[in-house]
């Protein structure tokens, strides 16, 4: 898993974080074992990403709650990026 | 790690828009301003626990797309830590995430470990183990009236939690736009507590609801419980039975809009306030950057405004951005929206100015650390 340099001070500085799992929400849930402070930082206590995050499964935005399901792979890149809004 | 261990310092904790700015001073006249801290996050709520040695700080912090978080420094603010587990999260089931922590509130003296903090949307959370992790308090998340507690101009927010100084089942915590309510059993029931206070933006035979009224602070003086002061969205009260009803005290201000509260630590009838023209024109009457002071509780009003900015001034006092630091004498301070704190050590009789040009300030806590 690919995460943004806003939140690498949660992973100890690491650029990628390897996590297992057979969907993109078995991946979180394998990331809130391993980095809870940072698993938090995309999903709320329901388990919702968060309205302005964004996740990228091989290129492929995963945005609604059903795509939580997209399956995944040995060696899927899933990359977390802020959606751009704000001020 | 201190430099000065056996030195007493006064730390004032700022929260803004953009980050956390702390503040030092032996003397509480000339002042150390550290850098920023959670640059470009939201600080709404901080708190200085003195009950502990060293010291507790905490900040609420909003990180925008990353979601709300509650921070820890056990080292006087040089470093920040958050738990593993979120310490303020809603229980599964609850439907509700964690959108805003707007207050942090350390409970009295004899209530060690004792920490509550006001969230939105509208809850109570309460720590025992000195703000590490926080159970919600069912009895106000699930009270009947809930589905008609509006959110007020800042959100749905629970903004305000006084705890008594030697009764530790009495709570009260104001909301906007709900109001105030009371529990005499820990939190396990409540009742709204607004008899008196009247809701301006209702038609006008029904201005005194039970509850609904856009109440921004509640303020106690430890050595009065029963007594407690509100300023609400028009309108700034006394009440002398601990909540059970409410009078206005707002002749001899300039306006009776406005956001902050504060009581003096040492002398309960002496109250302050920072008036603004109305909800549709946040600014100081006259553009005179002025807080009222009352030494009656609120019988009559003194403008007070040496030191202060002699230009029209524009900017507001948010709710919490007004504090006392407990010292003897008393410091009192205020941050504006313009990016000013302004520190008094003789009650506010002269102001000088402890920061300027900080981004927009949401909240302000002071405490003198032995």
């Amino acid at each position: 898993m690919v995460i943004p340099a806003a939140l690498r001070s949660c992973a100890g500085g690491a650029r990628e974080v390897a996590v297992e799992g057979n969907t993109v929400g078995d991946v979180l849930d394998d990331l809130a074992r391993r980095l809870p402070v940072l698993e938090r930082r995309l999903r709320d206590e329901r388990g919702m990403l968060r309205p302005h995050v964004l996740v990228f499964v091989d290129g492929v935005m995963v945005r609604a709650a059903a795509d939580l399901d997209t399956p995944v792979r040995d060696g899927t890149e899933v990359v977390v990026a802020p959606a751009v809004s704000g001020g | 790690m201190r430099d000065h261990p056996h030195m007493s310092e006064t730390i004032v904790l700022i929260g803004t828009r953009k980050g956390l700015v702390t503040a030092r001073s032996a003397d509480r006249r000339a002042w150390t301003v550290e850098p920023l801290q959670f640059a470009n996050k939201d600080v709404y709520a901080v708190a200085l626990d003195t009950r502990r040695d060293p010291p507790r700080l905490f900040a609420g912090v909003g990180t925008g797309h990353w979601g709300p978080l509650l921070a820890h420094s056990d080292d006087l603010g040089a470093t920040w830590n958050e738990p593993e587990l979120a310490p303020i999260a809603f229980p599964e089931g609850s439907g509700a995430a964690l959108a805003r922590i707007w207050q942090v509130q350390p409970a009295a003296a004899g209530q060690p470990g004792v920490v509550y903090a006001g969230v939105e949307p509208h809850a109570l959370f309460r720590s025992e183990d000195g703000g590490l992790s926080f159970a919600l308090v069912e009895g106000l998340w699930n009270h009947p009236h809930r589905s008609e507690w509006l959110p007020g101009g800042g959100g749905a927010c629970l903004h305000t939690v006084l705890t008594h100084p030697s009764d530790p089942d009495w709570l009260m915590v104001a909301m906007s736009t709900a109001g105030v309510y009371r529990s005499a059993d820990r939190g396990v029931t409540w009742q709204p507590a607004n008899r008196g206070i009247q809701a301006t933006y209702l038609p006008e035979d029904q201005r005194f609801p039970e509850y609904g009224q856009c109440v921004h602070k509640v303020a106690m003086h430890p050595g009065r419980p029963d007594r407690l002061f509100a300023q609400n969205h028009f309108g700034v009260y006394r009440s002398d039975d601990g909540g059970d009803s409410w009078a206005t005290i707002e002749s001899g201000l300039p306006s009776n809009f406005g956001f902050p509260i504060v009581v003096h630590p040492h002398r309960p009838d002496w109250v302050y306030v920072f008036p603004l023209l109305a909800d549709e024109e946040r600014m100081p009457p006259t553009l005179r950057c002025r807080v009222y002071r009352s030494e009656d509780a609120g019988a009559g009003w003194r403008p007070l405004e040496a030191g202060l900015p002699p230009d029209p001034y524009h900017a507001a006092v948010l709710r919490d951005a007004m504090c006392s630091d407990g010292g003897e004498p008393a410091g009192i301070y205020f941050g504006t929206r313009a990016g000013e704190v302004f520190a008094s050590v003789d009650d506010g009789d002269t102001w000088t100015a402890l920061a300027t040009h900080l981004p927009d300030v949401l909240t302000v806590r002071a405490a003198l650390i032995p």
